[in-house]
């Protein structure tokens, strides 16, 4: 149940029902439920979304181009008369009112939820630690951190419970936690995917992205979710980017130095290393590139995704939806006391650092330093993409970490994010590839390209 | 190097439409201040005339037309809502009699 193309064969040959894979897949939620995974499993209605399906099959009608696929989706995401809460106390009981986008369009075309993953709080964080519903374990050993912030929709895909996890990617929210889980991660390029229905961290970095071991599946799933959609105006309208023919061979640059930049493990930096040679073995140009900004990415990325969250959390008031505090005397105290109980440390944390970077006397000095290095580094980026097809990194500096480990010490875990957060800072599609194991612990290998290059980097990926 | 104290942080729990408790309050300052520090690494980078990037595709602001759309019932919208009287939001009474 982990390849696109098995289960559809089982399905043609009559080996297989939908209701046959929904009820396997529930199987694999019972058996992995102390890992934390899902909030809701939305058991009934998957079944009931399976007989119909298999019914409609049995008519002879034509299928839709997600038939076969069932997924996860991310607790960020809206779906209509369903409960969504971004791992929030401050959402507790919240129902959508409508449906994402991408989540409409993979529904048309006959995809089944299966349910709904635990995720860091309003998809802050690295580890998934922080969220109200409590941790999510890595299957791989569960004294570890399945990654963040889609950790639990990383290990959905990893422990079999779906095919296609539904997650987003702020920072490396997607890739950090498919590398930690063994399972490829794919971010889309800024604007490749509507983020109608995701629920908003940092707007100019956030993007919807996909998990799965197969990626077909994710391939498939793209090409049904993606395009321009009125209701978001930064969505792409694909028809007018002109495609790239795919080549047998690629130049790939990888930043001199990296190897030993002082945050990268040992096992990290050696199968990085070996990962070069096969690419050059397999007749790729694989080519050291000078880049002097790698030790700003970090600060770059967290002066201005707290600064939008800290405005985009502003919505949460107490008042039109969401936990409202009681005994509060005056409105101001009603929105302080309202937002202080519904907010979880790191959220706090995240706001307060945002409000100092935007705030008179600050804003000069960190917020606009911040978005001027942005504009820096996505320059020195396009200039080496005027020269290769793609970037080679790895996903992140080591593998995953114990549980409770990083937790007392947010600026180590931010640290942690070195890798994946260039990405979005340009609004780069970029993926992360399974790159092996080390001592019983998964990591993997990144690749990034040219904005709206995504079609040439799933398939490149698929052939590695 | 800013410093950030206690005046700082009550400030920005104002403007952020926050109120910590102590221990809560003494645990991010200490972070905020380690986080800043790292912030402050920003200032090595030479950014004289370079105009900040405020959008990072072209593909902005593609507006749809103004048509107006029912969206959502009375019921619908208060659906959510904590505490609604009469069809109307709720919020606990803060204008007193004299």
């Amino acid at each position: 149940m982990t390849s696109l193309q098995s289960i559809r064969q089982q399905l043609d040959s009559g080996d297989l029902s939908m209701v046959g894979v929904v009820e396997y897949y529930l199987h694999q939620i019972k058996q992995s439920r102390d890992l934390n995974i899902y909030i809701e499993i939305y058991r009934e209605e998957a079944l009931s979304a399976a007989e119909r399906l298999d019914a409609k099959r049995a008519a002879g009608e034509e299928m839709g181009a997600l038939y076969g696929i069932v997924a996860s989706i991310k607790d960020v995401l809206c779906y209509q008369d369903h409960q969504v809460t971004a791992g929030s106390h401050i959402l507790d009981g919240f129902e959508s009112q409508f449906t994402a986008t991408s989540l409409e369009r993979a529904l048309a075309e006959d995809m089944i939820i299966i349910g709904r993953t635990n995720c860091d709080e309003f998809a802050m964080g690295s580890s998934n630690e922080n969220s109200y519903y409590g941790p999510t374990f890595n299957g791989i050993d569960p004294d570890r951190v399945p990654g963040g912030s889609s950790g639990a929709a990383a290990v959905s895909v990893q422990m079999d419970t779906c095919l296609v996890a539904f997650g987003s990617d702020t920072g490396g929210s997607v890739r950090q936690p498919a590398a930690f889980c063994g399972v490829y991660g794919y971010k889309p390029t800024y604007g490749r995917i509507s983020r109608y229905g995701l629920i908003a961290y940092a707007s100019s970095f956030d993007q919807i992205g996909l998990l799965s071991k197969d990626v077909s599946a994710i391939r498939e799933t793209l090409s049904v979710v993606e395009g321009q959609d009125q209701m978001d105006s930064t969505s792409a309208d694909l028809a007018s980017i002109e495609s790239t023919a795919p080549q047998k061979t690629y130049k790939i640059a990888y930043f001199e130095h990296i190897a030993d930049h002082p945050a990268i493990a040992p096992a990290i930096r050696e199968a990085f290393q070996d990962r070069i040679e096969q690419l050059r073995a397999a007749g790729h140009e694989v080519v050291p590139v000078s880049f002097d900004l790698i030790d700003y990415l970090v600060p770059t990325y967290y002066v201005l995704t707290t600064a939008e969250a800290s405005s985009n959390l502003h919505r949460f008031d107490g008042v039109r939806y969401g936990h409202q505090a009681k005994d509060a005397h005056d409105i101001h105290e009603l929105y302080a006391k309202s937002r202080s109980e519904g907010f979880g440390t790191e959220v706090k944390r995240r706001i307060m650092m945002g409000t100092f970077v935007l705030s008179v006397g600050y804003f000069d000095a960190y917020f606009n330093k911040a978005q001027q290095v942005r504009a820096l580094l996505t320059e020195q980026i396009k200039t080496i993409f005027a020269e290769h097809d793609f970037i080679l990194m790895p996903t992140t500096p080591d593998v995953a970490w114990r549980v409770g480990e990083k937790v007392d010490d947010p600026l180590e875990m931010y640290l942690s994010d070195i890798f994946t957060v260039l990405a979005n800072l340009c609004g780069l599609p970029a993926i992360s590839i399974p790159n092996g194991v080390h001592e019983g612990l998964s990591h993997g290998i990144q690749l990034l390209a040219r904005q709206f290059d995504d079609d040439r980097l799933i398939d490149f990926s698929a052939s590695l | 190097m800013t410093k950030i104290d206690s005046d700082l942080i009550s400030k920005l729990e104002q403007l952020s439409r926050l109120s910590l408790k102590a221990a809560e309050k003494e645990k991010i300052t200490n972070d905020l201040n380690s986080i800043v520090e790292m912030f402050d690494k920003l200032q090595e980078v030479d950014t004289i005339g370079v105009e900040p990037l405020r959008h990072i595709t072209h593909h902005i602001n593609r507006m749809r037309e103004d048509e107006v759309r029912g969206e959502l019932t009375n019921e619908q919208a208060l659906k959510n809502v904590p505490k609604s009287v009469d069809g109307f939001i709720a919020v606990p009474k803060f204008l007193k009699p004299k």
